[in-house]
């Protein structure tokens, strides 16, 4: 047997750059790189092959503070300049990171197109539910009636949930977590990196300084365990601190209702099973907000698919094997074409 | 009818009529939108280039895929100017005019030579398409055409004739009038039908019955010819072979050879080509050619945006490929903020810009060259890049390969501008060894030792090109300014004069990697310089040729580089009294050399949708000698 030698396990710190972060302190960011850079110790990627690509905001200089490769671009074009990467060099371990602004707003197109397309990236969506780093102003996750420097009276329009509209693009995999969770976050991580195809992954993330408090309802240490539910594939979709309680279909309906489980309640058997590969279920699920429903988090919805960039090299490769292809000399010649002689 | 008795009396047949040789002739297709005048006029292109003529084409076309039929806004029309002696032009006048209804005579007989022939189908010329195209009287009938030669002719009944044998319906036959009336010109003309022939059994190859009726009507437009008793006059031809520099050739468009040249230019390179592109008019084609060359390992990418077809190709040539966009003008705005983004990031990329007529969505399917500015300035801040043009379709492939050597030496974006002319236009081309073209291998850089992402070449001043997935490279970029060195974040406010500054001199160095600029033809200094860019090389160079056959002495100077301008340029121009710049645009060029040299550049401006004629040019030539 050869020698072999003991190739050092990767941590954090390897993925952290050299750069000072420049988030405010007590932003929710920090909880999340935190929870990437384990969670990519973890998966144990060489940093030379994975790429963060970035738009603008807040969350957009996360690029900076990684020491992999990284590019902070334009406002809200990140999905499709990583989609340019991974068609490139469908190697590469491409991340796009975003916010509720840069992915929904300014990008929205390109979040949909992105999503629908199944390109293999992670895109980490950071919803905030305000643009930070211009200074407040509602976004289109903002609440009804939220008020802000451009909505002193409160804002009159109507937000948009980035899961419902992930799921609605058809995306093939979407999950949601909270920035301090520090248990599941780095899991939700991994699996979203696992996913071949597009995985996007909703982050909700406290701005300390201009919306500070936004998910309390369902955030808060002391009350989360009855205003969350963290699914798992297979299993009943149970929640509360001591497990007493469980959503169901409420009879001849398609809505979910939550149901006392146990002594005086309902069996366990009664109670729906998350399907991780059930579309309409994810949809239901994500629709569930406090104080009447537990906010879901996990992932809601995993069906992989065929990702684009395959897709595109198989249909090059099936080209290259069938063509008689002799070089751009001869591409040139095919067709009508006729010499003239020296006189 | 009466021009069909007028020309039975007047008739002589074949044996008695010489072939009257011509050195050249232009002919213009005209009919609906439906008549086929693109197919017939492509293939009448393909006879005249396998027959040894030079020629150059103009397909002039509606934006609306199907208007209205019988109307004058859906009138398509096809020209081409063949000859046996050098075509720089699709021509001026056309000395015959092919109309396949009222409405392709209404639209296009003022463009017709006086004395020039008409040949119309009298059996659309029916009270209703009459109106449809705005005749109160039947111009057949009236002195309406006394000033040209007119051959009437029953296309649509003949080409039903000639396809009774053929199992089509009767729509189905008369859609093949347009192979009748190619037949005859094919006569006219001296043409063999063979390629022709043998075309239509290829692309009908599912549909027997339909081609043999399109082969069944071209012959018999072909034996109508021959066998017709037609009016007085020489109307059969012959243009002799022009002379060809010896070699194998083949007629291209600007797309075709612009999509081949971006291809060779990326082997020679040693990279992978992505182009990314989100379709418009006129430079959708360009995807639709590269997207069959698949097998050339060329990537297509059909974005869902303007932006993100920018985007993905920054994306691409981060990541170690050579991404290239194109767009035409609107969505060239689109993608502004995009080329911000790879001037500062430095990164190699090429954007091709099929101009088109403006502003907003303008006339999309006619020619201009207004995004000069556009290219040359039109981004937020000091954004200087690379600037080329094409003049002609088959010097598309020549610029295409430049581009990418450009954009790979210097870490820049370089921008083609074509326009719809050379997109549509063909041309003969002599075909290029690719195999013996010098090759400009990229060198990625991998070592680690002392590596900064923004070190420049002390000759090129680019930054070094790292693909991800090097060992020991990892960095990071994006639109912030960066550290003159190190690339990382600096709002130090010497550093951003210097970035400013290095970003402007690395495209002001560029002079001196190419070639000085020549005169094309006339004197070096003298009373007046023709100075243009793009597809108006060929009405220019004829313009410029003919003045000084007719003894006025001027010179043509056509520039390729458009940005940075070639570093002799300035005292080339001082060397003339007087400097006339023709251009489709307001005078955007004019605009550039004033404020760059100081001289005084006169615009000769035109923007019709139409390219320059000859004699537009001459006039001026003549008016700026004689002043």
């Amino acid at each position: 047997m050869n020698d072999t030698v003991a190739i050092p396990a990767l941590t954090p710190q390897d993925f952290t750059s050299d750069q000072e972060v420049r988030w405010c302190p007590g932003c929710g960011d920090y909880a999340i790189i935190k929870a990437v850079r384990k969670a990519l110790a973890e998966i144990g990627t060489d940093t030379k092959d994975v790429v963060f690509v970035s738009g603008i905001g807040c969350a957009a200089r996360f690029p900076y503070y990684m020491d992999t490769y990284g590019f902070h671009t334009i406002h809200g074009r990140a999905p499709a300049i990583a989609t340019g990467v991974k068609l490139a060099n469908p190697e590469l371990d491409v991340w796009v990171v975003s916010g509720d602004g840069d992915g929904l707003s300014i990008g929205g197109n390109h979040t949909l197109h992105a999503l629908r397309r199944n390109v293999d990236l992670n895109i980490l969506l950071f919803n905030n539910e305000i643009y930070g780093l211009t200074k407040g102003q509602y976004s289109p996750t903002s609440r009804e009636g939220t008020r802000s420097p451009s909505t002193p009276l409160g804002s009159v329009d109507h937000p948009l949930s980035a899961t419902r509209f992930a799921l609605g693009a058809g995306a093939r995999f979407v999950a949601r977590a909270v920035d301090t969770d520090q248990k599941r976050l780095p899991d939700i991580l991994k699996a979203a990196h696992a996913h071949k195809g597009t995985s996007f992954l909703e982050i909700f993330q406290n701005c300390i300084v201009y919306n500070d408090g936004a998910f309390d309802a369902f955030t808060e240490r002391k009350t989360a365990p009855e205003t969350q539910i963290f699914l798992e594939h297979g299993k009943p979709l149970i929640f509360g601190k001591e497990r007493d309680r469980g959503l169901r279909l409420a009879p001849g309906t398609f809505s979910l209702e939550v149901v006392p489980l146990g002594e005086g309640g309902v069996d366990e058997a009664e109670l729906l099973v998350h399907d991780q590969t059930n579309r309409p279920l994810a949809g239901i699920l994500a629709e569930m907000e406090p104080p009447d429903f537990p906010m879901a988090l996990g992932v809601l919805f995993c069906s992989p698919e065929e990702s684009y960039e395959a897709a595109v090299y198989a249909q090059i490769e099936d080209a290259k094997a069938k063509s008689k292809a002799d070089g751009i000399d001869a591409l040139l010649r095919t067709g009508h074409t006729w010499t003239v002689e020296a006189r | 009818m009466e021009n069909d008795r007028a020309m039975a009396e007047a008739a002589l047949t074949l044996d008695e009529v010489p072939r009257e040789e011509l050195e050249s002739a232009v002919i213009r297709f005209a009919g609906d939108s439906g008549d086929g005048m693109q197919l017939t006029g492509g293939r009448f292109t393909e006879t005249t280039a396998l027959a040894g003529n030079d020629l150059t084409t103009f397909p002039d076309f509606p934006a609306e895929i199907r208007a209205p039929i019988g109307t004058t806004y859906g009138v398509s029309a096809f020209q081409i100017n063949f000859g046996s002696r050098n075509v720089m032009t699709s021509g001026d006048l056309p000395d015959v005019l092919v109309c396949m209804n009222p409405a392709a005579l209404k639209v296009n007989l003022s463009e017709l030579r006086e004395g020039g022939l008409v040949i119309v189908d009298t059996g659309t010329f029916t009270d209703k398409n009459l109106q449809k195209a705005g005749y109160e009287a039947n111009p057949l009938d009236d002195d309406s055409l006394s000033r040209y030669r007119v051959m009437a002719i029953d296309i649509s009944k003949l080409t039903l004739e000639a396809v009774k044998e053929c199992e089509v319906s009767k729509k189905e036959g008369l859609r093949a009038k347009n192979l009748w009336t190619l037949g005859l010109i094919y006569w006219m003309y001296d043409r063999d039908v063979a390629a022709t022939v043998e075309w239509l059994g290829t692309k009908f190859k599912k549909l027997p019955n339909i081609a043999a009726a399109n082969i069944a009507c071209l012959k018999a437009g072909h034996a109508f010819g021959e066998t017709a008793e037609l009016p007085d006059g020489a109307l059969v031809y012959e243009i002799k072979p022009a002379t060809f520099r010896p070699g194998l050739y083949r007629t291209v468009t600007g797309t075709e050879a612009l999509a081949w040249g971006l291809v060779a230019g990326t082997q020679l390179a040693g990279l992978k080509l992505v182009f990314s592109s989100y379709p418009i008019t006129p430079a959708s084609t360009v995807l639709h050619v590269l997207s069959r060359l698949k097998a050339y390992d060329v990537v297509t990418f059909q974005a869902e945006d303007e932006i993100a077809a920018a985007g993905a190709a920054i994306g691409a040539s981060y990541a170690g490929a050579l991404g290239v966009t194109s767009s035409s003008g609107p969505g060239v705005a689109l993608k502004t903020e995009a080329l911000g983004l790879a001037i500062t990031a430095e990164l190699p990329l090429i954007l091709i810009n099929s101009q088109r007529a403006g502003p907003s969505t303008g006339m999309p399917t006619k020619t201009e060259q207004s995004d000069l500015y556009l290219a040359v300035y039109g981004r937020n801040a000091d954004a200087p890049l690379v600037v080329l043009a094409a003049r002609s379709s088959a010097e598309a492939f020549d610029v295409a390969i430049e581009a990418v050597r450009l954009a790979t030496r210097y870490m820049t974006p370089v921008v083609v501008l074509s326009d719809t002319f050379i997109a549509n236009a063909a041309e003969p081309w002599r075909l290029p060894d690719v195999g013996s073209l010098e090759p400009f291998p990229v060198a990625f850089h991998t070592d680690a030792e002392g590596f900064q992402p923004y070190r420049r070449d002390e000759e090129t001043l680019a930054r070094r090109w790292v693909k991800p997935g090097t060992p020991g490279l990892e960095h990071r970029i994006g639109g912030l300014e960066k550290d003159y060195t190190t690339g990382n974040v600096s709002y130090d406010p010497e550093n951003h004069q210097r970035m400013t500054d290095v970003r402007h001199e690395k495209i002001a160095r560029i002079a001196d990697d190419i070639p000085e600029q020549e005169v094309d033809q006339g004197p070096v200094q003298g009373p007046l310089a023709v100075v243009g860019w793009g597809s108006t090389y060929g009405p220019i160079s004829r313009a410029v040729e003919r003045s000084r056959e007719a003894g006025i002495s001027v010179s043509h100077i056509h520039l390729r580089y458009l940005n940075p301008l070639p570093r002799n340029l300035g005292d080339l121009l001082a060397g003339f009294d007087k400097v006339l710049v023709p251009e489709m645009n307001m005078g955007q060029l004019t605009t550039v050399l004033r404020s760059r040299y100081l001289v005084p550049a006169e615009s000769l401006s035109k923007v019709t949708g139409k390219p320059f004629k000859i004699a537009e040019i001459m006039d001026a030539i003549r008016a700026h000698s004689e002043a």
